[in-house]
């Protein structure tokens, strides 16, 4: 007993206290900055706020969206901290999520009229999301690591290339029969859906997926040698490769992890949610997931909960504009103003501590 | 100025790095701050030019307490610093690079800061292209740069840490000259080093820290054993002059060449044999760094052929060096050395030869722990590389050597580490060398490469001679060929062909 109640004493130690309390005035500061636009914007704040939890965690239905929503945001969160271990900002995961999800609807289409077993099209496509992914990621790697080309502006421009690449499909070569329309493709077979639960639009499977690449990366960046490189390259390339790190190699490997996990959320979207390709098929989750990334830094152990809020918040505000006569995209006013002053917190926590000797900035 | 500190504590956790620390320097003093490494110098100095407050204590500038809440606030006060490691400099002009942190205006006034600057300069001796990219200097001119800077904000009280460690000698004496004028105009001086010499040379006092403490002061004439014995509360005395060399070749080099910016070196052919120690002297940027490099497989060659026994090298990649036995440790020890972040577990378990896929903690720390004991580092498996003091941070990256290593290429192994821990160090490099490895290594202190090496290459401007036999060598002839002057003739040179002879001590 006295054992448990040291370490639980060394566990909140004055600094961790620090910690906790400047990350609760952040999420403050965040409530604060957006009560103030709500009431510049003439709505009662409270019930907007009401609203979302209500949205989010009121009824099975909504808990079961909040969930859809989790999944390819756990998927786009985990790729993006595998990047981030490596140094590199991964913007382009956004394009990485939609590219997964053209590759996994070529696929489909190509088999959807096969006698294939439904199960067997499915798992191809899955697969096929994350070469996809995968593909798309490469070519942002390639561009950095041998044209130079910042990864930052390389994902960027990639990124409007895959929407770009949807958009020409949808109108183009896989438009409906008839006419071309911005609600996408034609649907595929009911037969060929992740099977969901019955009554919600929640797949246990792609649920499971989730999940489970959560626990891998945590794994694979917490417990493996692969994992303690990957930060290596990223805090310092040029002593990571003197001490014998492939500092290049693994830069490569991170975007290729990454696109693969971001290209399976495309997929999921398209097998277990909307059944077809989409304009805006990412929904946005990769810009999400890069925000989940910068709020949790580099603690793996924090991307479930995170993205289960955020999902939380994204869902929650679906009912504002029926409501309050608010725009949805309140929650995405929130969820940026909590990332910003995170980071903000962060930074003046790392100028006292380094101020206060206890991270040291020189020799 | 007058500079007065009074019981200064500064505690990291469990080390006390400052544990009440009065001292007071009359103005226009040049003080010797002596200490082994992981005294408390540095974090002393950080104190004084307001990078870290103390946990307690008082600063007395001219008899008035002030608080020193940053480096801006302490150069407005007067104390300005030069750091241990030199900071890193973004890719800009001198004269740009003098306009930060300079108070006040919205668009800096260039051709006045550099009249100023210029004004400054003349009289202390110095002569600095202020059109240069910052990029393009030297250690050295970079330190006359920020001197030059800290003096133009008016900086009255000028630290330096460890200021001689990566400059030439003649640098270091224009360094030397420019801090003796300063004192003479009544800036006091605070100059931290290892070099007992140096201190002898330059100071007009000495202080010495010993875990925390002020041990004690000296004026001139100061004695070497006496500083030393103050330092590490016991005598230290060198020991015997080892050399492990055999006549069998380990490392051949056959027609080497290699270019690397402005530094071209010509073909040059050595034998390298097993337990061998080969020092590099020369002037910094006189191709010796170039030379580490191409042996290394960072630097590719432009001609040759590099063979490790019987595996042709040539042409291969750094990685592929590394793995055949080669292994190479930069000077730059927290820009290219270690991993800021990362604890010393976490670098002893990078550098692990063949790790599995899952990584095991408590081996790694024990490993660590054992690394820990054997290289004497002050610091715990846990501790971050950054929190280490700098001759801790050394050890940490000679400790990251693999036990395995044929041939170590050192750049300035012991620099920054007390003299004590020179000495231990090369005790250890020592017995690799007795186990068949042999190292090459640069240095710019003549007397280590006198004394650990078995023969001595000098460079100067990408030339290479010698080999010399250091036995025989003098630190005077050294000198003048690291000057550039020859002196072929005198007898001191190796005159059998290294190729086939296999060298002096073969
Ligand atoms: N930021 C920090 N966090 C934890 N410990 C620190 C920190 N800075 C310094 N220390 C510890 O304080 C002690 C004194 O360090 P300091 O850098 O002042 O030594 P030093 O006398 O300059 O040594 P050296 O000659 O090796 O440069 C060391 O044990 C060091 O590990
Ligand atoms: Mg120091």
């Amino acid at each position: 007993m006295a054992d448990l109640a040291a370490r639980v004493r060394d566990h909140f130690t004055r600094e961790r206290w620090i910690n906790i309390g400047l990350q609760i005035g952040a999420l403050v500061l965040a409530l604060v900055l957006t009560t103030v636009i709500l009431v510049a914007a003439g709505a009662p704040p409270l019930s907007a706020y009401w609203q979302i939890i209500k949205g989010a965690v009121g009824s099975v239905t909504g808990f079961s969206n909040v969930l859809v929503a989790w999944v390819p945001l756990l998927l786009a969160a985990s790729g993006v901290l595998v990047t981030f271990a490596a140094g590199l900002w991964n913007i382009g995961v956004e394009g990485q999520i939609v590219f997964g999800a053209v590759l996994t609807t070529w696929v489909m289409r190509l088999m959807q009229d096969t006698a294939m077993s439904p199960a067997l099209v499915i798992i191809i496509a899955l697969i096929a999301g994350m070469v996809g992914g995968a593909l798309w990621a490469a070519l942002a790697g390639v561009l950095k690591t041998f044209g130079g080309v910042n990864e930052i502006f390389g994902g960027l421009g990639l990124n409007y290339v895959a929407a770009a690449l949807t958009l020409w499909l949808i109108f183009g070569p896989w438009k409906r029969p008839g006419i071309g329309s911005m609600s996408g493709t034609e649907p595929f077979p009911d037969k060929l859906a992740l099977p969901t639960i019955a009554g919600l639009r929640l797949s246990p499977w792609s649920l499971g997926l989730g999940i489970l690449a959560v626990i891998i990366v945590y794994i694979l960046l917490e417990r493996t040698y692969f994992g303690l490189k990957l930060k290596a390259t990223g805090a310092s390339n040029r002593a990571a490769f003197l001490l014998g790190v492939p500092t290049w190699q693994y830069g490569l490997v991170a975007f290729l992890a990454c696109g693969a996990l971001a290209g399976l959320a495309g997929a999921v979207q398209v097998t277990a949610v909307y059944h077809r390709l989409i304009p805006s098929i990412s929904s946005g989750y990769g810009y999400l997931g890069l925000m989940i990334g910068m709020l949790i830094a580099y603690r793996a152990a924090w991307v479930a909960p995170i993205a289960l809020f955020f999902a939380a918040l994204n869902i929650g505000s679906i009912q504002l504009p029926i409501v309050l006569k608010l725009d949805s995209t309140l929650s995405g006013v929130l969820q940026g103003a909590l990332v910003l002053f995170v980071v903000l917190v962060e930074g003046a926590r790392q100028r006292y501590l380094r101020r206060a000797g206890l991270k040291p900035g020189g020799a | 100025m007058e500079v007065q500190v009074k019981q200064i504590r500064k505690h990291f956790g469990p080390v006390k790095a400052n544990d009440g620390i009065t001292l007071s320097v009359p103005a226009g003093a040049i003080v010797g701050i002596l200490g082994e490494n992981g005294a408390g110098k540095s974090t002393l100095m950080k104190i004084l030019s307001g990078f870290q407050p103390a946990d307690s204590g008082e600063i007395l500038l001219d008899g008035k307490a002030v608080t020193l809440r940053s480096p801006a606030d302490a150069i407005r006060h007067g104390v300005g610093m030069l750091h241990q490691d030199p900071l890193d400099f973004p890719p800009m002009r001198v004269v740009d690079n003098l306009l930060i942190g300079a108070p006040g205006r919205l668009i800096p006034r260039r051709g006045d800061a550099a009249q100023a600057v210029a004004d400054l300069a003349g009289p202390l001796g110095l002569t600095l292209d202020l059109k240069a990219e910052v990029g393009s200097l030297t250690v050295g001119e970079r330190q006359q740069l920020e001197l030059l800077r800290l003096l133009w904000l008016g900086a009255r009280v000028l630290i330096l840490d460890e200021p001689t460690t990566g400059i030439s000698a003649t640098q270091r004496e224009q360094l030397f000259g420019t801090l003796r004028r300063l004192a003479e105009q009544g800036k006091t001086v605070l100059f931290v080093s290892h070099k007992l010499e140096e201190v002898q040379e330059l100071c007009t006092r000495v202080a010495v820290l010993r875990q925390g403490r002020l041990i004690g002061e000296a004026l001139p004439p100061f004695r070497v054993d006496k500083l030393v014995s103050m330092m590490f509360e016991r005598e230290v005395t060198p020991g015997e002059r080892l050399s492990c060399a055999t006549g069998d070749t380990l490392f051949r080099l056959t027609d080497v060449s290699a270019e690397q910016g402005r530094i071209k070196l010509d073909p040059f052919s050595m034998d390298i044999h097993r337990g061998e120690t080969i020092g590099l002297a020369g002037m910094e940027g006189s191709g010796q760094a170039v030379f580490l490099r191409s042996c290394a497989g960072l630097v590719a060659t432009t001609g040759g052929r590099i063979q490790l026994e019987d595996v042709d090298l040539t042409g291969k990649n750094y990685h592929h060096f590394k793995k055949k036995g080669v292994a190479y440790v930069p000077a730059a020890r927290l820009e290219e050395g270690l991993i800021p972040g990362l604890s010393i577990t976490e670098h002893v378990l990078l550098t692990q030869h063949k790790p599995g896929f899952f990584i095991d903690r408590e081996s790694g720390r024990k490993l660590a722990q054992q690394r820990i004991g054997d290289y004497n580092i002050k610091g715990t498996p846990a501790s971050p590389v950054e929190s280490l003091s700098g001759g801790n941070q050394q050890r940490t990256l000679l400790a990251l050597v693999r036990p395995g290593a044929k041939v170590m290429l050192l750049e300035q192994p012991t620099r920054g580490l007390d003299i004590e821990s020179v000495i231990y160090l090369w005790t250890k490099l020592k017995e690799r060398c007795n186990d068949g490895g042999s190292i090459v290594f640069t240095s710019s202190d003549l007397d280590e490469l006198l004394r650990y090496s078995d023969r001595i290459l000098v460079f100067f401007a990408g030339k290479v001679s010698g080999p010399l036999d250091a036995k025989t060598t003098t630190v005077d002839q050294l000198g003048y060929l690291i000057g550039g002057r020859d002196i072929s003739g005198t007898g001191i040179f190796d005159e059998t062909d290294p190729v086939q002879e296999g060298g002096l001590d073969g």
